[in-house]
């Protein structure tokens, strides 16, 4: 029975393994492109396999940049992470290695009017496991254009409001990385209302570690492109 | 654990379908059901509650284990040895829930996603193991098979009911169409229709603890018209 249980279990997993690697891949792009759902004007949810691949490929540019800001070609990309875009490259796995050798991809998104859009990933912890975003910068990298969060366990109602409350994450658009000086100021969750309109949002109720956790995301994540940013800023 | 039922008497061809096979599709659902009169499966009723969706495909998953687990047990039940016969059935039950969660994750990802870890703990779920022993072990296998399919859908039927009430009332939309709220995104603006201004969406149904509630709810309505099950479990 165990022979015939492993044969049928190793068919069935190999036989899948296309599918499921295209799910995979289309259910990150959906994450990536919902963060400039606004620019894209085409409802995300309605959207087939092959049209998130085609928008995907024709919209977005990618490239991986290490922590001095540079960007690197595909043979570097290959040899510090494994996997050849930057779509694939896992950010949970490059938060665990020591900071100067992590790597972050930077997805680049044109919208109908030429206007660009540059989509930055950050990925840090929630309440019960990890949480993650897609924070699409506007063309003078100090303003958000658009934000997608994502979680993997975060309570229903409380924390998953962070990927389901458009009313909450909408926050976020328009908030401002830099204040007047040209400093990093992020932008902070903070309860009881909001003082400083450029950099704050407001967090939920109930759901005050998540909340903490998107802020500490959002700072961390952020000021690992800060080198990036500012290069870019200046030219 | 349930009352164990006594082995059917079979009459004529394997597949026949009179009253005592139609009886194990329907036990379940009412007077038997594995939720509200076994008392079985109640975590997952609370993890994979607060949509509609959700709790279909879950249903739809457990019903398939439960019938097929049912299935092939009843016919490896003269096999088995007794004292493996537990590691033979989670064998069965496992290999199960892996096709169930492969196929799944092939179909439909993001509900796959959304599900995470409780397609896998249907593994855990009590209903399995107490069907498989209490009638798989004592029954030919068409009529396991049944009652498989029986309890599977008296599952998904209460699951069903938990997330409508929960969908429908804590985030206003029913499988994802939004019904009732209080902004024009919904189907019934509640604030500009006049008989419904004064509802918003309540977030405590989508907590775990209203399905809870709920489910006691349930059981009160159902032992309240069928007093004969107040003292079983």
């Amino acid at each position: 029975m165990t022979v015939i249980v492993s044969l049928v279990l190793s068919l069935l997993v190999s036989g899948l393994k296309d599918v499921h690697s295209e799910n995979e891949s289309v259910y990150n792009k959906k994450g990536i492109l919902s963060a400039v759902s606004a620019q894209l004007g085409k409802d995300l949810n309605t959207m087939t396999n092959t049209e998130v691949q085609e928008v995907f490929s024709s919209k977005i540019t990618q490239k991986v940049i290490n922590m001095k800001g540079e960007e690197l070609t595909p043979d570097q990309i290959k040899k510090l992470t494994g996997v050849s875009t930057a779509v694939e490259i896992d950010l949970g796995k490059e938060n665990k290695k020591p900071v100067a050798e992590r790597v972050l991809p930077v997805f680049t998104f044109k919208d109908d009017k030429n206007k660009e859009y540059n989509i930055l990933y950050v990925r840090g912890k929630g309440l019960w496991d990890e949480i993650w975003g897609y924070i699409a910068m506007d063309s003078d990298w100090n303003s958000i254009a658009g934000q997608a969060f994502d979680h993997k366990g975060e309570t229903p109602g409380l924390g998953a409001e962070i990927k389901d409350n458009k009313a909450w994450y909408k926050q976020f658009t328009g908030r401002k990385l830099y204040d007047s000086n040209g400093n990093f100021k992020s932008v902070s969750v903070v309860k009881g209302g909001i003082k400083v309109v450029d950099h704050q949002v407001d967090a939920i109720s109930g759901a005050t570690i998540t909340g903490n956790g998107v802020d500490e995301m959002m700072k961390r994540g952020l000021m690992y492109y800060e080198p990036y940013i500012l290069k870019n800023k200046k030219s | 654990m349930a009352e164990v039922l006594a082995p059917v008497k079979s009459e004529g061809s394997v597949f026949t379908f009179g009253k005592a096979e139609k009886r194990l599709i329907t036990d379940p659902i009412g007077d038997n059901n594995p939720i509200t009169v076994q008392i079985l499966g109640v975590c997952s009723a609370l993890a994979v509650t607060t949509l509609v969706t959700k709790a279909l495909v879950m249903g739809i998953a457990v019903t398939l284990v439960t019938a097929f687990s049912n299935l092939f047990t009843a016919m490896l039940r003269n096999y088995i040895p007794k004292s493996i016969r537990m590691i033979v059935q989670l064998v069965i039950i496992a290999f199960l829930v892996t096709v169930v969660e492969l196929v799944l994750k092939a179909v439909n990802y993001p509900i796959w996603k959304d599900l995470s870890v409780f397609i896998g703990l249907i593994i855990t779920n009590c209903i399995l193991m107490g069907r498989l022993e209490a009638f798989a072990m004592a029954n030919k296998p068409w009529k396991s098979f049944l009652d498989g399919i029986g309890n599977g859908i008296g599952y998904s039927i209460i699951l069903i009911i938990i997330a409508v009430v929960r969908e429908l009332f804590g985030k206003g939309s029913l499988m994802d169409y939004k019904i009732l709220g209080p902004t024009s995104e919904y189907a019934l603006n509640t604030t500009e229709i006049s008989w419904l201004s004064w509802y918003a969406p309540n977030n405590l149904l989508i907590l775990s603890p209203a399905a809870m509630f709920i489910v006691a709810i349930i059981i009160w309505i159902q032992r309240s018209r069928n007093p004969k099950l107040v003292d079983i479990s």
